[in-house]
């Protein structure tokens, strides 16, 4: 019996003039929207061209790179941050190597960023420790690679990744904050960090504190008990009905009023205070949309297995809420990374604030737009890194897809 | 014998179920008193009142901008409402243009040509991942603080002008002719609908095309264009001048105004135009091929079948971006427009008063908040209900 084959639907091909007239040309006023296109491009491109490589005084940012990158944290200290981030450098390696997908290459963009970054002007201290950073993430991927091929190792090393990832934030921290009467790693006070620096570390504290705080208010809201929910309703939407600024001013000036006598907490502390608050309420919105997602047969499933309540929540209903909602959280996290600027209102020097203290310089007067347009960039490029990195991180686990 | 009485109190789920509550509700209040104790002590100590008597005295301090008459004799109540009648004006010239630019992105985002799409891509991508506070001050100090000097503002058709010191709008008068014009408007329009329905009537009847708007819009302009003819012009503007150092007969907006904004709207209308965006790709594909199959024209199916189907997917996220916009209004303190939240910190500086301060401000938004989104709600309910 002859097999019929249907036949394959005949390629399409469309050469590059065709293209042109489908994409650009046609109809009649497609033409004229697409030289309206090149035209506004032509100008705002050779504008910016023009400025940027002639009347652009960039030497505002060269000069002052130490600052923007690390605030007014003490020049001989700052080996210390360096050699902090060799061990978030090596881990990235070794995740890269031990994880395929967007973990692969991501170490593989920050191997190349330390390589490029220690090929630009920089004093040969610095290009030493970048080259150095770049030496631990290639040295991480190798470790990774050659654990990959072995199942003990794999399994092992993916431990090892894992808790030093946990591992390495307070270590991080302990780095940074020294020792009172140290002599070799002496304290450096929460007020000389800055920049890029403080940006890092208030997104980071206020992320890795809100997300639990989050998940407990979602718990909370679809509680059976009237009283969590009502609490955590209260809270969410007092939270979401009002600006951050306004959370930021209130931890600014009532949380030292709140506390003991006695007790004082530093202004970065409560920066990282406000934040945390806010983003719980809207973590824990994000949350709610995923826990309202699970079937109701999947907690049936888990009574009828004899799973108690706390059980169903955190084995069962927990891990695929928390896949689901994903995207969401790392919009939100990525928004917070974003609003971190924020406290330059208060006072604090991180990016913004530190390029607000430049141009407050008289030798730097009047560079408005080349010191806020490099730190509008670099927001940029680490916004735009990590919704990228969400994006390859919901296809490598199929979120949407289950 | 009941299972009541056959399960012990201790495994009772009621009982453990009100006991959680309990030990809940007593652990917050528990926090709540110490917290509350801390404060009244901290107050205390500061010889601090956390009453309001101090809205009636004197606030003592100037405002760049009032919409209504204020000096700095009047009480700090009133400075106050100055602050929460600027935030609402930002919010609402806002909304309005926020929604325009995100719309027209939006719907750029899906463009047939590529180039345009591009450009929208380019523009929502980079607007979105930048801080907004960031692209505020750049806008004021590195954008309208580099506009030429008042004397040498740019001029559009004499009718707009431009520079370091804001905008200046011409100001629209009213003549002695108006309001007949508006009559003959009224008129325009009726003489405008019956043409309309005439025409449909015939469309539906004889099954040919009626061009019914056509012909509406045609008698409409026609009619309107005799009136003037006959009446004159029925408005006057004010070209803006400039005189000495200000702008003089035309509605000015201030460079902190302007900045907050530009900076507002090209930020809120970046994410509008990705609602809008999804909003259409909401809509089935089969939905628009069925259209054409039926002989609906392009402009039909996007009036008709793709926009009814959009919208209910496009208020509720559209709803938050503009409740967005209200909050992050309060941004305006880094370029030094008197909003609600700068004046609240002002009054806080002046009178030393965390607790009425605070409480103010943050009651003013989630009172905003709220209103917002129960109007919009009760609209999404209508536009739900209408389309079902």
């Amino acid at each position: 019996m002859a097999v019929s084959r249907a036949l394959e639907p005949p390629k399409e091909t469309m050469g590059p003039g065709e293209w042109m007239r489908k994409n650009l040309l046609s109809p009649w006023y497609n033409a004229l929207l697409t030289v309206i296109g090149l035209w506004f491009l032509y100008e705002v491109g050779r504008g910016l061209a023009v400025w940027a490589l002639t009347r652009a005084r960039w030497e505002v940012v060269t000069d002052n790179l130490r600052l923007f990158l690390v605030g007014q944290f003490p020049p001989d200290q700052v080996w210390r941050i360096w050699l902090g981030l060799l061990i978030p450098s090596f881990l990235f390696g070794l995740s890269g190597g031990l994880w395929s997908g967007a973990m692969r290459q991501f170490a593989g963009a920050l191997g190349t960023a330390f390589l490029l970054l220690a090929a630009m002007p920089a004093s040969w201290s610095t290009r030493g420790w970048l080259l150095g950073n770049m030496a631990a993430t290639v040295l991480g991927y190798g470790l990774g690679r050659w654990g990959y091929r072995r199942p003990w190792g794999n399994r092992l090393l993916q431990r090892i990744a894992l808790s030093g990832w946990i591992l390495s934030f307070p270590i991080l921290i302990l780095f940074l904050y020294g020792f009172q009467g140290n002599p070799s790693f002496p304290r450096v006070e929460t007020s000389l960090w800055g920049g890029l620096l403080l940006t890092f570390l208030l997104s980071l504290v206020s992320i890795v504190l809100s997300f639990p705080l989050g998940v407990l208010l979602a718990l909370g809201r679809r509680s059976g008990l009237p009283a969590l929910r009502l609490f955590s309703i209260l809270y969410i939407e007092l939270i979401r009905g009002v600006p951050l600024v306004t959370v930021l001013f209130m931890a600014d000036i009532m949380l030292p009023l709140f506390l003991p006598e006695g007790l004082r907490i530093d202004r970065v502390v409560r920066a990282m205070a406000g934040f945390t608050l806010f983003s719980a309420a809207y973590i824990a919105e994000n949350v709610r949309g995923g826990l309202q997602a699970i079937p109701e047969g999947q907690i049936e499933a888990a009574r009828a297995l004899g799973l108690n309540g706390f059980q169903t929540t955190l084995l069962i209903v927990l891990p695929q809420a928390l896949r689901m909602v994903i995207p969401a959280n790392v919009g939100q996290f990525i928004s917070l990374f974003k609003d971190t600027s924020l406290v330059a209102i208060m006072g604090l020097l991180e990016l913004l604030g530190i390029g607000k203290a430049v141009l407050a310089n008289p030798a730097y007067m009047g560079l408005q737009q080349e010191v806020y347009l490099f730190v509008a960039l670099i927001y940029g490029v680490f916004s735009y890194a990590m919704s990228y990195a969400s994006r390859r991180l919901e296809k490598t686990l199929g979120v949407g897809e289950r | 014998m009941g299972p009541r009485s056959s399960v012990p109190f201790w495994r009772n789920e009621r009982v453990l179920q009100i006991a959680a509550q309990a030990l809940f509700v007593l652990a917050v209040a528990l926090v709540a008193g110490f917290l509350y104790s801390n404060l009244v002590h901290a107050l205390h100590r500061k010889g601090l009142s956390s009453g309001f008597g101090f809205l009636s005295l004197e606030a003592g301090f100037r405002i760049g901008e009032t919409p209504i008459p204020y000096d700095p004799g009047d009480s700090y109540a009133r400075a106050f409402l100055v602050g929460v009648l600027n935030t609402l004006r930002v919010t609402a010239v806002g909304i309005v243009l926020a929604t325009v630019l995100g719309l027209i992105a939006g719907v750029a985002r899906l463009s047939p040509n590529w180039l345009i799409r591009q450009i929208a891509a380019a523009y929502v991508e980079l607007i979105r991942n930048t801080p907004l506070l960031v692209q505020l001050v750049f806008w004021y100090y590195a954008v309208i603080f580099k506009m030429p000097r008042i004397q040498e503002s740019v001029s559009f058709g004499r009718l707009v002008l431009i520079s370091q010191r804001g905008v200046a709008l011409p100001r629209v008068h009213l003549t002695s002719v108006t309001y007949p014009w508006l009559g003959v408007l009224g008129l325009a329009t009726l003489l405008a609908w019956a043409v309309w329905r005439v025409r449909r009537q015939y469309q539906e009847s004889t099954g040919r095309a009626g061009y019914a708007w056509l012909a509406a819009i045609g008698v409409w302009v026609f009619s309107a264009a005799i009136g003037w003819g006959i009446l004159g012009p029925p408005l006057r503007w004010a070209e803006p001048k400039v005189v000495g150092l200000a702008y003089e007969a035309g509605a000015v907006l201030t460079p902190e105004f302007t900045a907050l904004l530009v900076g507002l709207v090209v930020y809120t209308g970046a994410f509008i135009a990705e609602v809008v965006r999804g909003g259409i790709l909401s809509v089935r594909k089969g939905q628009i091929e069925a259209a054409r199959a039926l002989g609906l024209r392009e402009g039909q199916i996007l009036r008709l079948i793709i926009l009814p189907q959009a919208l209910r997917v496009i208020i509720p996220p559209l709803t938050s971006q503009y409740l967005n916009l209200a909050k992050n209004s309060s941004l305006a303190i880094a370029v030094g427009f008197p909003d609600l939240f700068s004046i609240g910190k002002t009054i806080f500086n002046q009178t030393g008063q965390p607790v009425p301060a605070v409480a103010l401000v943050m009651s003013s938004y989630l009172a905003m908040s709220l209103f917002t989104s129960l109007l919009m709600n009760l609209y999404n309910r209508r536009v739900r209900f209408l389309e079902k």
